[in-house]
């Protein structure tokens, strides 16, 4: 049934290596007389950048995703934190990643890694907490910074530019004393231009899947993602984006599909269920292929609108002429950058999450919705049944089915295949073939 | 032509037979038999293959004379010998409408799940949304409830409508549900204002789930509930509707809905 010629990533070994050298250079820092620090993907990792070049970061969610397609260790890491007291409700990466400490197990191998601090910014309700258990529980410092300073408007939120810029700068001596360190700015400044660069290529990348037929299915997009969550401001991450935009440029010139019999786009909403992701080639037996959702363009890509509404990768700033010298004037355009992402924006104000998602329809050429109401991530999922009465009320088709991220117990893989055969009989597509 | 389509739901096995009709200006297909089974068997290929055989023989019709079978159902891809099989979802929008062509929203609420429906007049889903991993929407948390106080659910219903009392029943869940009943019986609550409560609290999640897909043209409800009439009276003052469409055969309704399928493109 291909109705399109397909080929494999070339990229795909060298992300999988990529990923795998970041959480095993974490876990071998000591042995180099590295500094090692923790904290969200979402964190300010630039800055820890500026102590040196043998500083390596453990991000909390993409550990706690990796742990979920593990069923043994996660089971091992749920339990020993329900044990502890925390309840079922609470973050799914956050529950992976303390019951990873509690019960000394580092799921890429040996006991875990204890960082030498955690840096940490409170971007969803959850991640000041998260750190702060951590920190208590492995006897090392944290810094945080607030961010939560509403939906940021380039441009017309100066107070709250100025409110997390100073706080980053004063990071500085607090990173300085606890590494015993001397910042190198040049080291930061680096770096925050890499984290641009990054997350601007995966942008670039993301709108490549425009084309008919997509180069990428969102399936394989999770994996390539993952460098902006682990190490958005390293060199290597950027020199990989780079390596995958010429790739799916050259996809799309030679017309490769991701998915062969691509018949009908659709997108996704909300991180996937990590043990479940096989609902994505279930999709492909009706020819769907998923070119992307809010969630895999937004966690890291770096968006702005043209004039006609569209989205288009951020640009670079100093690319735009805005002076990018001294510690103070990066760290300002760096916070400005880290505030301006679609995603942190949503967790603030769910219209925006439902306007993005319209407009990403109208731009990938998407016919309906597949919505993981999932119960493993409260930022994420703040305002998801508004954004589903405003897509049904545009005529969208919409399915939700409800889950987890990060904890497979909470999914009903026989219910949820059932429901997506009914989504399919409501868009007209019938199974062109079954996976094995 | 004689269509068939065959329900495998989670306790019963049901079968519809269409018959074409000679066409004068009515409805081009027609009942021609019904069957329903509650299957002894658990391999459910032999259950359907009973239920087939007994509802032909009830109907007096041969194999031979049946031109298409589609199943539906959550045992559905377990019946081998059906040319097609469609979701319990398509069905239900496709049968409801053939009993009620004026209604556009259709509430199924089953043993195992519940769901609103938003259909198109030619009984195509537009929209639909359902309960997720919880009883607390289905049929089944309702027996659950029966069970707790003693009562079969012909007398569990009945109680209900004999209640005029608002008991708000928080738990979302069976399981905490079922001891929030035990309290109320404990509490020396009259049992039908509990089983009204109950019969409240399932409307409400039912309820829930329609609003999600939205109110439109009129109402009708399908599946087993609908010999519940402490229920229907509750979903009728949770959705705030005058009224609700209730047909004659609601547990046929997936069968009816998978003939129906079954003859597109016969006639």
């Amino acid at each position: 049934m291909a109705r399109y010629p397909t080929e494999p990533i070339k990229c795909w070994n060298k992300v999988k290596q990529l990923r795998e050298n970041y959480y095993i250079d974490y876990a071998k820092a000591k042995e180099r007389g590295g500094i090692r620090w923790s904290g969200s993907s979402t964190s300010l990792c630039a800055i820890p950048a500026g102590l040196g070049t043998d500083v390596y970061s453990l991000t909390g969610e993409p550990y706690g995703a990796a742990v979920a397609t593990d069923p043994k260790l996660n089971k091992q890491c749920q339990e020993a934190v329900e044990a502890a007291g925390y309840a079922r409700d609470l973050c799914a990466y956050m529950r992976t990643y303390l019951g990873s400490l509690l019960v000394d197990k580092y799921a890429f191998g040996g006991p875990f890694p204890k960082p030498d601090f955690n840096f940490q910014i409170q971007a969803c309700c959850t991640h000041g907490k998260w750190y702060q258990i951590a920190s208590k529980i492995e006897s090392v410092p944290v810094y945080t910074i607030d961010i939560a300073v509403g939906p940021y408007e380039p441009g017309k939120n100066e107070a709250a530019l100025n409110y997390v810029t100073e706080q980053a700068l004063e990071s500085i001596p607090w990173l300085e004393k606890v590494s015993g360190r001397k910042f190198n700015d040049e080291l930061f400044i680096a770096a925050a231009k890499n984290e641009m660069r990054a997350t601007s290529l995966w942008s670039q990348i993301c709108l490549l899947n425009q084309a008919v037929p997509a180069p990428l299915d969102e399936k394989s997009m999770f994996s390539l993602y993952a460098l902006t969550a682990l190490s958005k401001s390293s060199q290597w991450c950027v020199d990989f984006y780079e390596e995958l935009l010429d790739e799916v440029k050259d996809r799309v010139a030679r017309g490769i599909a991701a998915v062969g019999n691509e018949r009908c786009r659709i997108i996704f909403d909300s991180q996937p269920p990590w043990t479940f992701l096989r609902l994505f080639r279930y999709l492909e037996e009706y020819g769907v292929v998923s070119v992307g959702s809010f969630y895999t363009f937004a966690l890291k890509g770096a968006w702005q609108r043209a004039a006609d509404g569209s989205l288009v990768a951020s640009k670079l700033p100093w690319e735009e002429g805005i002076p990018m010298n001294s510690r103070e004037e990066v760290m300002r355009q760096y916070c400005h950058w880290t505030l301006s992402r679609t995603l942190l924006r949503q967790m603030f104000d769910s219209r925006i999450k439902t306007e993005v998602t319209l407009q990403i329809l109208k731009q990938w050429d998407a016919k309906g919705v597949v919505m993981h109401l999932n119960r493993g991530c409260e930022g994420v999922s703040l305002g998801i049944m508004e954004c589903r009465q405003a897509l049904a009320a545009a005529g969208i088709p919409v399915m939700t089915f409800e889950g987890n991220m990060g904890d497979e117990r909470e999914i009903d893989l026989g219910r949820t295949l059932n429901r997506v055969d009914s989504f399919m009989e409501t868009l007209n597509l019938k199974r062109d073939f079954a996976h094995a | 032509m004689i269509t068939a389509g065959i329900d495998m739901g989670s306790r019963t096995v049901k079968v519809v037979f269409l018959e074409q009709m000679k066409a004068n200006g009515g409805p081009a297909w027609g009942v021609k038999g019904k069957h329903m089974m509650f299957p002894e068997d658990l391999d459910m290929d032999v259950a359907a293959e009973k239920a087939l055989a007994d509802g032909m023989a009830a109907a007096g019709i041969s194999r031979e004379q049946i031109g298409r079978i589609v199943s539906t159902g959550a045992g559905r891809k377990q019946v081998k010998f059906a040319n097609d099989d469609v979701t319990e979802v398509t069905s239900g929008a496709r049968g409801a409408v053939f009993v009620c062509p004026q209604a556009r929203t259709v509430v199924d609420v089953g043993a195992e799940e519940g769901r609103g429906l938003k259909a198109s007049a030619e009984g195509k889903v537009v929209d639909f949304a359902g309960n997720e991993k919880c009883a607390a929407g289905a049929g089944a948390f309702a027996e659950s409830m029966a069970r707790a106080l003693q009562m079969n659910l012909k007398e569990f219903g009945e109680a209900a409508l004999r209640s005029d009392k608002v008991i708000p029943m928080n738990a979302q869940c069976t399981v905490f549900a079922e001891s929030e009943v035990v309290s109320l019986i404990h509490s020396s609550v009259p049992k039908e204002d509990i089983a009204k409560s109950v019969l409240d609290a399932v409307a409400s999640r039912v309820c829930a789930m329609v609003r999600r897909v939205g109110i439109d043209g009129e109402v009708i409800l399908i599946g087993g509930m609908v010999h519940n009439p402490g229920f229907v009276a509750s979903l009728k003052s949770s959705l705030g509707v005058d009224s609700i469409n209730l047909p004659e055969m609601p547990e046929y309704i997936g069968a009816l809905g998978a003939a129906l399928i079954a003859t597109d493109g016969q006639a």
